[in-house]
């Protein structure tokens, strides 16, 4: 896809890397490395493309996932993701390029950015992906819907350009490999007029496992009967490097913050053990954590749903059963079991 | 002011999915339809502006002629009047084509602000909004769980990963609105409020009522297209950990996860 006098010479696949605070999500490194699967698979290069503050330094760190080049855009103006300062310059950069396929994180600003860019390109885009394959007609995309009641395949008419957003976790990142670097372009923009403004970010206390990107997550439901029992459930995560998830129950009765939700109407996650406590396996709920690879279920009640989906089933109280639990894992950690 | 709520009618989430015979779509005989429960969260969210500020609350689907049930539920909540766009011509219609629709019956209407879903539990695209509003070229504000107006501007809250932002949009703008049911609350209709949603105005219209082509619409004017639906892989009952107590079951259950899964 070398630019020739602004012409596009070949296609490429394109990521659009998400940089965050002084690096890139590890979903980015995922999409990469999906990229260069699918680069390989239609015979062209894997570009990217990268906005950020500071974003320039680290950018050649693409390679080391299979970016063969990535145009970068490093300007303060874009420290945080807005949709209306972001489409201008990356739709500017596709536009010299010729995409075969754009892929991106489907994190909460990939999405957006993804439907964004859709809109503006007048192009069709398949959210949250689990797997994407690429044969003789094309491109096709898994997607799971109607609350993982079933997956859809979807397909591009012709002639499209398909856009697609990866649900972190789910598809297998190769690399990195550390001799690889990517060759980087800088792409100067003038700073855009936007009608829409950040106004201010609030960031949490650090150390906290993103529930989305996690790749264990320990989640309380109505069983934990209270918010001060979850320290068990945060101890517990503590151990195993996991975030901390919540049903629905848990969340209306104010033991945790909406933003832990999982399910139908809260996060969608695929980690790959999911240890669910005290929640009885509602189909909302499993919307949310069914594709997860591993799922471990303690619950005290032999008819609770969960306990016939889970891979492994524990029929304990959870008060007893958590604390020694956290005491085994604590054990193989440090080598002494 | 002038405000334009978005709503999809979607299976209610107890739903059983079934793959009809084309293995492309689903069985509708026997599902239950409910209002998108983010497009609720929505209504909620303009109907609390509306209470403030004043000013007119039209809700706008498009859809099969079951969605008069759901707009009749928005009429009864407090939406003012109600507008669907019920057209042969949008079977298989993509998302973004559905946006283009969408658009051009707002565009009608003329509002000062559109809200609308964040996603839409069945498809689950989340899409719609976001391309709305680059049709019509307003900014947009994503995955609101707090949003104040006044006459010129809106403000939002939006989580990102690890923590929280706030945005703001000139009018006309568009936000799609995300958190919870704990964190909208939406009302429920009332009785006299089914009563007064009775005689409020609800249009049905057609694509050409819109100026537009229907034969740029549907399958044939989709980008994207669904080219099979399969039930994921189902997951079995795996195995129950076994032990004389609980402290026997936490050791085995850290044992399995550790050797035989890997996952820790
Ligand atoms: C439109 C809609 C959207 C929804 N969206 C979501 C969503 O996004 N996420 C979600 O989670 N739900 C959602 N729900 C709600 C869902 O239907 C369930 O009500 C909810 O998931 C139940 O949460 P729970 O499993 O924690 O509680 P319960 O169903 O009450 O289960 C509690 C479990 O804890 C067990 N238990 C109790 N005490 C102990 C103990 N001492 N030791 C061990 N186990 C114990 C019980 O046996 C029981 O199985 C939604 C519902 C609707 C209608
Ligand atoms: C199984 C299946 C998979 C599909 N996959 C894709 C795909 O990957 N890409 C694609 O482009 N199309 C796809 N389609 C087509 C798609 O369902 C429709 O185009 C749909 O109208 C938009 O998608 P959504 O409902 O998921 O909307 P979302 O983008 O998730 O909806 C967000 C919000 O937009 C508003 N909105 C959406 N639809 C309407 C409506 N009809 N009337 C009023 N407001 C609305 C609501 O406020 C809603 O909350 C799929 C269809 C099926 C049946």
């Amino acid at each position: 896809m070398i630019l020739n006098e602004g012409k596009p010479v070949a296609k490429s696949v394109c990521v659009i890397a998400e940089f965050q605070r002084g690096g890139f999500r590890s979903s980015t490194f995922e999409v990469a490395s999906e990229g260069r699967k699918i680069a390989d698979g239609l015979g062209c290069e894997l570009c990217a493309i990268a906005l950020g503050a500071g974003v320039a330094e680290r950018a050649p760190e693409l390679g080391r996932f299979g970016v063969d080049r990535v145009f970068v855009t490093d300007e303060p103006f874009l420290e945080h993701y807005l949709a209306e300062v972001y489409v201008p310059v990356i739709a500017d950069v596709l536009g010299r390029i010729e995409p075969a396929a754009i892929l991106l994180p489907a994190s909460a600003d990939g999405k957006d950015l993804g439907a964004s860019l859709a809109g503006r390109l007048r192009e069709g885009l398949a959210q949250d992906c689990t797997e994407i394959v690429c044969d003789a007609s094309g491109l096709k995309a898994r997607r799971p819907v109607f609350g993982g009641g079933c997956d859809a395949w979807c397909k591009w008419a012709p002639g499209a350009i398909p856009i697609i957003t990866c649900r972190p976790n789910t598809m297998d990142c190769s690399g990195p490999d550390m001799h690889r670097s990517a060759e980087t372009i800088r792409i100067g923009v003038e700073k855009p007029r936007p009608r829409s403004e950040v106004l201010s970010v609030q960031l949490e206390g650090s150390g906290g496992v993103e529930l989305t990107e996690a790749s264990i997550i320990v989640s309380g439901g109505r069983g934990m009967q209270g918010a001060e029992n979850f320290a068990m459930l945060e101890e517990l995560a503590g151990e195993l490097g996991a975030a901390v998830g919540a049903s629905r129950a848990a969340v209306e009765a104010n033991w945790r913050p909406y933003a832990d939700q999982v399910g139908q109407t809260g996060k969608i996650v695929s980690p790959a053990l999911y240890i669910a406590v005290g929640i009885s396996g509602s189909i909302q709920h499993f919307a949310g954590m069914g594709s997860s690879k591993c799922i471990v279920a303690v619950n005290n009640n032999p008819e609770a749903p969960i306990l016939g989906k889970a891979d492994y089933a524990v029929l304990e109280d959870l008060f007893e059963f958590i604390p020694l639990l956290t005491e085994e894992v604590r054990k193989i950690r440090s080598g002494i079991a | 002011m002038k405000i334009v709520v978005l709503i999809k009618q979607t299976p209610d989430t107890e739903s059983v999915i079934r793959i009809a015979e084309d293995g492309k779509s689903i069985v509708t005989d026997g599902l239950k339809w409910i209002i998108n429960p983010y497009d609720e969260f929505a209504l909620e969210a303009a109907l609390r502006l509306k209470e403030k500020d004043g000013g007119t609350l039209s809700v706008l689907s498009l859809g099969p002629q079951r969605v008069v049930n759901s707009m009749i539920t928005a009429l009864a909540m407090g939406a003012d009047d109600a507008t669907i766009i019920d057209d042969p011509a949008l079977d298989g219609a993509d998302a973004l084509g559905t946006a283009t629709i969408l658009s051009a019956a707002i565009e009608k209407i003329g509002p000062d602000i559109v809200l609308c879903g964040s996603r839409a539990i069945d498809c689950d695209q989340a899409q719609t909004g976001a391309m709305v509003a680059e049709i019509l070229g307003w900014p947009h504000l994503p995955v609101a769980v707090a949003i104040e107006a006044d006459q010129r501007r809106v403000t939002i809250e939006r989580r990102i990963e690890g923590g929280t932002m706030s945005l703001r949009a000139t009018l006309p703008a568009l936000v799609t609105v995300g958190g919870s049911h704990s964190v909208w609350n939406p009302r429920y209709a009332s009785l006299p409020g089914i009563i007064k949603a009775k005689k409020k105005p609800l249009a049905v219209r057609r694509l050409s009522d819109l100026g537009l082509d229907p034969a740029k619409f549907g399958l044939a004017g989709a980008k994207i297209s669904v080219a099979s639906l399969e039930k994921p892989p189902q997951r079995s009952a795996g195995r129950i950990v076994e032990g004389g107590d609980a402290r026997e079951k936490a050791r085995e259950l850290a044992r399995a996860l550790h050797e035989d899964s890997g996952a820790f």
